[in-house]
């Protein structure tokens, strides 16, 4: 299976999502912001990182690149995109995920091993945990903090958008503890933590976060 | 408006000249008038003015650095000194550069961007060397944690390192925090960056190839930091004084991003004859520095610069230290490439010059020659001064004045230590700090060192550590400075690393005053002597003077990196305790020495009499039978002792992972607890009897202190402490005193700029 991974001018952890896609038994296809067309892919994960140095807001002028246009129509198709942290940021920017990003409450930057609580285990990228599953996967970000008008907060809510929650404590003030929301057909994830860096007992808190990238290889071949 | 040519210098003599404005002295003037024949021009004098000063020419330390290069030779080292940075040879056919720097005065005038671009700034002397950086380090030190100002200084300072370095996907693995009155005026930001690269792929500061193309590229110049170096680096801060902010760069950590990537594109492409960084003293030092290298001359065409300000002079873009921006020499041929892979990243890059057959740096602007100099003079013959140098009058007094020896309550000392700003949890800190990115981080702060994994396939890696304890130094900095290296070097051992090679920042006060020179002559002397009985190499490092206001010098703080080699990061060795049951193993000897330590800071507010012995035999014993251990697998952790000695070392190795211990000690307790011998390591083991063993046969000394395990550490019939009351003082000192980062706050930073 064929998993793109984008690099943006500013992207730092395409190469850690390129390696989490390997480890699970993907094959990692590198695309270019300034591409338009869209190679063939079975899934394209949109990394961390300060793309555009954050300037306007973080993930906005990144979303607007060409190969956005691509990767939103290929969404739209139901091609599963995971966002990670300024991936996320340009998911909520490129419309295909509700809500957004701003800066977390406290002002600071935080890099912490976070527990999350697993809200949805049968989207594209979440099928390989168990509904209600507390799994570890770092935390890095100074704009996480998620917020939404409350009455979209409810309707998120009641819609069941929420992946993960996060557990034992929040990180950056995000609403209602929110981490991680996904698309209606549960094919476009988006979240704040670092699955890719918790695929290694070496290098992360936990090997938790290879779960995002082998559920959806797993959908690919049962598909 | 006049231009200032070279034909008019030669028909104005007399002319008026700001030489001491610009931070000259008469002689230095004088000299620069001697070698070319006539009076500089405005740009010239620039140019010289910013090369010349302590910061760029290391006038006043230079004599005593050669020190270094009397060294032996060592078979790991690639590239000595001199260049951007020192190459290391770790095996397996990489390399390594690694480098600190200081970015003292910048991050007292403007904290956020001082930090911040003391981090861009040792990125890119790493970068030119021809690597991909691969992680960063700091080594901050500010005035008393309670004073109104270094609530100011301290959270810009670490906001600017992490917000540039986590902007360039560079992951922290470490370094270290303290606080003393002296550094109140004077707060310490030294910035290390490590990178790593195959052998064939190291690169050199020099233009060669007549003919070849002069090409800027990176951020547009701007009238961001003029004179940084000249002006604010090298010289003392003055109460009076004007305010010194436009000394001071401004960072642009994505710009530098694109810069990093684009250089690596055009490496591997190998586009380049010759590269080097623009950081301090701007332009002038990138092109007298890189003519001076190579075997002809230089010509610029100075109007061709791109500016963020159409309204510099010359002589301002000179001297400009604008941040994110490198100069290359290339082929005419790959001059097209070149600029294609800029494009490709958004780089700017602009041909601005070209390598000519003469021996002159000549500068035009707009068609005039406003620059004719033999770049050797601005670039390396700078003036050197053997400055007098006289012992501290008070030392004698001070080694007289011996330390308490006795503790009088050893629970409340021990909380007071470890709850003391310099020995409690950092994570305030390094929370602000990405330790995660690019996936090879094995070890990070808060453990002893820093280690990366390097290849992916063989899981060969580098640890890295930062000492620069300064009570020591200001007892005896002959003896500190070689204790500096010592726990450097124990703290990358204790990760099962083999200690390969060293580099340092010396920070002192100012090198006028003869007891500073007699600080800092006395460090160079000892740091080399280390490294001798060591038998590592210095491979580069950083001196930074003027540290003082007024008359009061910053204790000497030479601040020592020791850089390891591993060759399989999965044997790596942690500090914290993670089972129970397991023995806890004291290697190495205790002798009761207070003097510099934290207790006697700490609990009786002394600083006097002598600091530890040192023994770099015994140090060298340690760190190989570590090695072996880590290698044989035969320890579960391993931390050094050092500051607070074996009461820290316990406090941090049970918060880690919450496994408490109950140990016995015999003898003196409050030495057994508190003293700070060198050569010295906390292991906990399964199999005793084994580690035992190879402690005898590598002569090191090895005392059974109990096991692992309960909530509690309990020091038999001596103290009891629960490791929830041990969590909740140690972990709360810097909450406290900067905010508890729960809380919501209503005011951004001073200084802050926003990141994500």
């Amino acid at each position: 299976m064929r998993i793109g991974v984008v690099t943006f001018p500013g992207s730092l952890d395409d190469v850690d999502a390129a390696r989490a896609v390997r480890l699970a038994g993907g094959e990692v296809v590198p695309l270019w912001h300034a591409d338009a067309e869209l190679p063939a892919v079975d899934a394209v994960v949109l990394p961390g990182g300060f793309s555009y140095g954050d300037y306007l807001r973080a993930g906005a002028i990144a979303a607007r690149q060409p190969l956005m246009r691509a990767v939103v129509d290929r969404a739209h198709a139901g091609m599963p995109v995971l966002g990670i942290c300024n991936g996320f940021q340009v998911l909520c920017e490129a419309g295909l995920l509700p809500g957004a990003l701003t800066r977390n409450s406290h002002l600071h930057f935080r890099n912490r091993d976070q527990a999350l609580r697993v809200e949805r285990a049968d989207t594209a990228w979440t099928s390989s945990y168990a509904q209600g599953q507390t799994i570890t996967v770092p935390v890095k970000n100074g704009e996480g903090r998620y917020v939404a008008a409350d009455a979209d907060l409810d309707r998120i809510e009641g819609e069941g958008r929420v992946v993960v929650r996060y557990a034992g404590g929040n990180p950056n003030g995000s609403s209602r503890d929110i981490a991680g929301v996904t698309s209606a057909d549960g094919r476009v994830v988006g979240l704040m933590p670092h699955p890719e860096h918790a695929v290694e007992e070496l290098t992360g808190p936990s090997v938790d976060g290879l779960g995002f990238f082998t559920s959806v290889l797993q959908g690919a071949l049962s598909a | 408006m006049t231009v200032d040519t070279v034909t008019r210098a030669g028909e104005t003599p007399d002319e008026e000249q700001p030489w001491r404005e610009l931070g000259l002295r008469a002689e230095e003037y004088a000299r620069i008038r001697e070698i070319l024949g006539r009076r500089p021009t405005t740009a010239e004098l620039a140019m010289y003015s910013v090369m010349w000063s302590e910061h760029c020419s290391y006038k006043s330390s230079k004599v005593h650095l050669r020190t270094f290069g009397d060294l032996p030779k060592s078979e790991a080292l690639l590239v000595g000194m001199g260049e951007n940075a020192g190459v290391v040879d770790v095996g397996d056919g990489y390399a390594v550069t690694f480098k600190v720097e200081s970015h003292n005065h910048p991050s007292y005038v403007e904290p956020y961007q001082g930090a911040a671009t003391g981090v861009g700034g040792i990125v890119r002397d790493i970068l030119t060397m021809g690597a991909r950086p691969v992680a960063v380090m700091d080594s901050l030190r500010f005035g008393r944690a309670d004073a109104p100002d270094t609530a100011r200084v301290l959270p810009g300072v670490v906001a600017g390192v992490g917000g540039y370095g986590n902007c360039l996907g560079l992951p922290n693995i470490g370094g270290e925090i303290l606080f003393d009155d002296c550094y109140l005026g004077n707060p310490l930001v030294n910035a290390l960056c490590v990178g790593v690269m195959k052998h064939s792929d190291v690169r050199l500061a020099k233009a060669e190839g007549v003919g070849n193309k002069v090409v800027l590229f990176g951020a547009r110049t701007g009238g961001d930091g003029i004179g940084g170096v000249s002006v604010l680096a090298s010289e003392t801060f003055d109460a009076d004084g004007p305010a010194k902010r436009p000394s001071v760069q401004v960072g642009d950590p994505f710009t530098e991003k694109l810069l990093i990537e684009a250089c690596l594109e055009i490496f591997a492409a190998d586009l380049v004859t010759g590269i080097q960084d623009l950081g301090g003293a701007g332009l002038s030092c990138a092109t007298s520095e890189l003519a001076a290298a190579g075997s002809g001359g230089m010509r610029i065409d100075l109007e061709t610069v791109p500016l963020r300000d159409s309204t510099l002079t010359a002589a301002e873009i000179l001297m400009s230290e604008s941040q994110e921006r490198m100069c290359a020499i290339v082929e005419p041929a790959k001059v097209e490439e070149f600029l294609a892979v800029c494009a490709k990243w958004d780089v700017l890059a602009t041909v601005i010059g070209e390598v000519t057959d003469g021996d002159r740096l000549l500068i035009d602007w707009h068609g005039e020659r406003i620059v004719d100099v033999p770049p050797r003079t601005v670039a390396h013959d700078g003036p050197v001064y053997e400055r007098p140098y006289s012992r501290p009058a008070d030392l004698d007094a001070l080694q007289a004045d011996l330390p308490p020896v006795e503790s009088t309550d050893l629970r409340a000392d021990w909380l007071a230590v470890v709850g003391s700003p310099d020995g409690c949890d950092k994570s305030w800190v390094t929370e602000q700090y990405d330790r995660y990115v690019q996936g090879n981080t094995v070890l990070a702060q808060p453990e002893d060192a820093g280690l990366v994994r390097i290849d992916e396939t063989s899981n060969r890696g580098i640890a890295l550590a930062l000492d620069g304890n300064a009570r020591f130094a200001r007892l005896d900095p002959y003896t500190g400075a070689q204790l500096n290296l010592a726990e450097a070097y124990r703290n990358v051992a204790v990760s099962g690393a083999v200690p390969l090679a060293v580099t340092n920042c010396l920070n002192f006060g100012s090198p006028e005053e003869p007891e500073v020179m007699w600080q800092f002559a006395e460090a160079v002397r000892g740091l080399a002597d280390g490294c001798r009985a060591l038998g590592l190499p210095v491979t580069g490092g950083n001196v930074s003077l003027y540290n003082q206001t007024g008359d009061v010098p910053i204790n000497p703080t030479p601040v020592i990196g020791v850089l390891g080699v591993h060759a399989d990061v999965r044997t790596r060795v942690g500090g914290g305790w993670r089972a129970a049951g397991e023995t806890l193993l004291l290697l190495g000897d205790t002798r009761p020495e207070f003097g510099g330590s934290a207790w006697a800071s700490v609990v009786h507010g002394h600083l006097g009499g002598l600091p530890p012995q040192l023994d770099l035999d015994a140090e060298r014993a340690l760190a190989e039978l570590l090695a072996g251990l880590a290698a044989d697998g035969a320890v579960t952790s391993a931390h050094d002792l050092s500051d607070g000695g074996l009461a820290q070392a316990l406090t941090e190795s049970a918060l880690r992972y919450g496994v408490g211990a109950t140990v016995r000690v015999e003898g003196d307790p409050t030495a057994a607890l508190f003293a700070e011998s060198v050569a010295r390591a906390v292991v906990t083991t399964t199999d005793a009897a084994a580690v035992r063993a190879a402690a005898e046969a590598a002569g090191v000394p090895v005392t059974e202190l109990g096991t692992t395990g309960g909530d509690a550490l309990v020091v038999e019939g001596l103290v009891e402490l629960p490791l929830t009351e041990l969590r909740t003082t140690w972990t709360r000192t810097l909450p406290d005193l900067f905010g508890h980062p729960e809380d919501a706050v209503g005011a951004v930073p001073t200084g802050a700029v926003p990141t994500s």
